[in-house]
């Protein structure tokens, strides 16, 4: 079986030593290699091909053709080899950098206003009990038991107040968005307004006239504090209780493989919908991994370069001479241009595409390759694992020889695997997802734990969600919001926006849930009854 | 029980002479319908509310075969015994009586219906 994969690796090697890499005549190796396969079954060629050069033809990302030898010639196997940096991704975490400063500017600066604004609301009722003690002491009655009673009010309204504001306001920011946010911005307007018109009328008609009733003034506190309460109730209504009946189902596309999912959301505003949406991408969405979509583009590239278009009866536009000579030259070039490309057009509908059959052959053979380098993945993993045995507590105190922590455990059973596991990696296009750390620290952990073999290959095996894989795996944490509508309005039926993030972009279209009109039907327990509906024949 | 509708049917009288099998008197056909069981299931009536008595099988040159009975007869009369309002316990009950020898039917069927109307066509009355 190892004799087969080597020859077939051989004539993709060939076929690219041969300097222009057209794509016709790589598929017109394809089509010898199969050739040769069915009549040469006999006739063994075990040849071992030179050693690429590490960084030569795989710098660019997204590679589709590999020598699938590759591993069996170099010693230095590491995933980030094949993932160079091209110059747009070190533009990008530059620019990641530099603006990453702004956007802290600009929370700081929130932050501060919001805890000036805390400040000046707590300590105003503290400051609207204190000022008459301090500025006319003598005038003053004494506080009775019911005002006593109204300071204890006061003191836990003020905790509760103060344990419910940081409870909803002061809370690690899950994003930066790109405008204020509508409704907490009115909130703190209205407190605002609220704080400054209570002090203007407690300076005009308490601290002018310097009223001797303490008990009214500990009343006007106490009313604050109340009417702050209930500000905070309109709080918690708006910003977080709104949203939370669903009332649209957003429909989320990934431009670039077409995976979709669908999501219920309340009322929000587009931002706020958007941060949601890509709160949800990171934990549902397999990877995006470029290297899936070079089959497509390289057929897409065929399509176009089967056909070229020549001028055979030779009509130039005429040289350009005055104004309406000009127009008439320019109208001429644009025809032409427009029946050339209805030509094109034209016979490419004609003529006989056999890429379908390409594509079909392909797809097939790619199956049935990773279905086998599957299976001999399988079986060197199940054989590592049974390598190591956990050691019993008994044990650990007899035998103090060769015991093993799980890193090391991991690291003595990991080349076993190693090669299988690389192969299925290359052939499903995942090995810039895992680093060999990450890999020997999975299987450490799972050694760890005691998983079976199975559970252990599951995150190789299928694509997992983006969170799953290392940080730097996610390339920018940077998305665009790209929207006809504004973004601090609300969500519609039928709005659509995109959210952009490097290559591939997220194309969101919402869709009211409707209106459901429910009418009730009565069934009397009693009315269930039953006939029995024979047919019985009997011989006579 | 409501009372039936009247019926009126051309009908053929079919005399079954019943065979000794051993300890069994049997006659050779099955019936099938009665007032008790699902008029809609019956393959051989052209009224699927018709709930009368009628033979779903006939063994193969037994007495029913030879003396004229044949599959999807409706049983009129078994021996003066009205068919066309019992259940099919009393129909059974009313075929297999073990002293009688003979059981003269009145059956009908769809095909003598057709014959009369052929045979009044043909000969116009005067």
């Amino acid at each position: 079986m190892d004799t087969e994969s080597t020859y077939s690796g051989y004539s993709y090697y060939s076929g690219r030593s041969r300097g222009s890499h057209r794509h016709g005549e790589r598929s017109r190796d394809r089509h010898k290699s199969r050739g040769k396969d069915s009549r040469s079954e006999k006739s063994v060629t075990i040849t071992t091909p030179p050693a690429e050069p590490l960084l030569g033809d795989s710098a660019v990302r997204g590679e589709q053709v590999q020598d699938d030898n590759w591993g069996e010639t170099t010693t230095a196997v590491t995933g980030t080899s094949e993932h160079s940096l091209s110059q747009e991704d070190i533009v990008r975490i530059t620019k990641d950098l530099e603006d990453s400063v702004g956007l802290d500017c600009r929370r700081y600066f929130t932050l501060a206003l919001a805890v000036v604004l805390g400040l000046l609301v707590f300590l105003t009722p503290i400051a609207f009990l204190a000022l008459p003690h301090l500025l006319w002491p003598e005038k003053l009655q004494s506080c009775g038991t019911a005002c006593e009673g109204l300071f204890i009010s006061v003191a836990f309204k003020l905790l509760i107040l103060l344990l419910a504001v940081w409870a909803l306001f002061f809370r690690q920011p899950r994003a930066g968005l790109p405008r204020v946010l509508v409704f907490r911005a009115l909130l703190a307007v209205l407190v605002l307004l609220f704080v400054v018109a209570y002090w203007l009328f407690y300076g005009a008609r308490i601290l002018d006239s310097q009223d001797e009733n303490y008990q009214g003034i500990v009343q006007y506190a106490v009313s604050l504090v109340d009417a702050l309460l209930f500000i905070h109730y309109l709080a918690i209504v708006l910003l977080e209780l709104r949203q939370l009946q669903p009332c649209f189902s957003v429909c989320v596309t990934r431009s670039t493989d077409g995976e979709m999912r669908h999501y219920n959301l309340g009322q929000l505003s587009i931002q706020r919908a958007a941060l949601a949406i890509l709160e949800r991408y990171y934990c549902d969405f397999p990877v995006h991994n470029p290297a899936l979509l070079s089959a497509s583009k390289s057929r897409a590239v065929k399509h176009l370069a089967g056909l070229k278009v020549y001028n055979v009866d030779g009509e130039f536009p005429a040289a350009p001479a005055e104004g309406p000579g000009n127009n008439t030259a320019a109208a001429a070039a644009a025809g032409l241009a427009h029946s050339q490309s209805r030509a094109m057009i034209a016979a490419a509908a004609r003529r006989r595409d056999t890429s379908h059959n390409e594509l079909y052959y392909e797809e097939a053979e790619h199956e049935r390759r990773v279905r086998k380098r599957k299976a001999r993945l399988v079986v060197a993993v199940e054989e590592a694992f049974t390598h190591i045995k956990r050691m019993q507590e008994e044990e650990q105190k007899k035998a103090p020889g060769d015991v093993m922590d799980p890193r090391e455990a991991a690291q003595a059973i990991f080349p076993s695997m190693a090669r299988a596991l690389q192969k299925y990696l290359r052939t499903t296009k995942q090995q810039h997802c895992h680093s060999m750390e990450s890999i020997q620290q999975h299987l450490a952990f799972c050694i760890t734990n005691n998983m079976t073999p199975k559970a252990f290959l599951e995150c190789y095996l299928t694509p997992g969600p983006t969170l799953q894989y290392s940080r730097d795996h996610w390339l920018a944490r940077r998305w665009t919001l790209i929207s006809e509508a504004s973004v601090t309005s609300g969500l519609k039926d039928g709005s659509t926006f995109l959210l952009r993030c490097g290559d591939f972009s997220l194309v969101v279209t919402t869709k009211r849930l409707p209106y459901i009109q429910m009418s009730e039907e009565y069934i009397d327990p009693k009315s269930h009854k039953f006939v029995l509906r024979l047919q019985s024949e009997t011989s006579v | 029980m409501s009372a039936g509708q009247a019926v009126t049917a051309i009908v053929q009288r079919i005399e079954i002479h019943k065979l000794r099998h051993g300890d069994n008197l049997i006659l050779g056909f099955s019936i099938g319908g009665g007032i008790d069981q699902d008029p809609g299931q019956n393959p051989f009536s052209g009224d699927k509310t018709d709930k009368g008595i009628y033979v779903t099988r006939i063994s193969q040159r037994g007495p029913a075969e030879e003396a004229g009975l044949r599959m999807g007869d409706k049983i009129m009369q078994v021996n003066g015994w009205d068919m066309t309002m019992v259940t099919h316990d009393q129909a059974r009950k009313r075929l297999t009586k073990k002293n009688e020898d003979v059981v003269r039917l009145l059956v009908t069927r769809k095909s003598l219906e057709e014959a009369v109307k052929h045979s009044k066509g043909s000969y116009p009355r005067q």
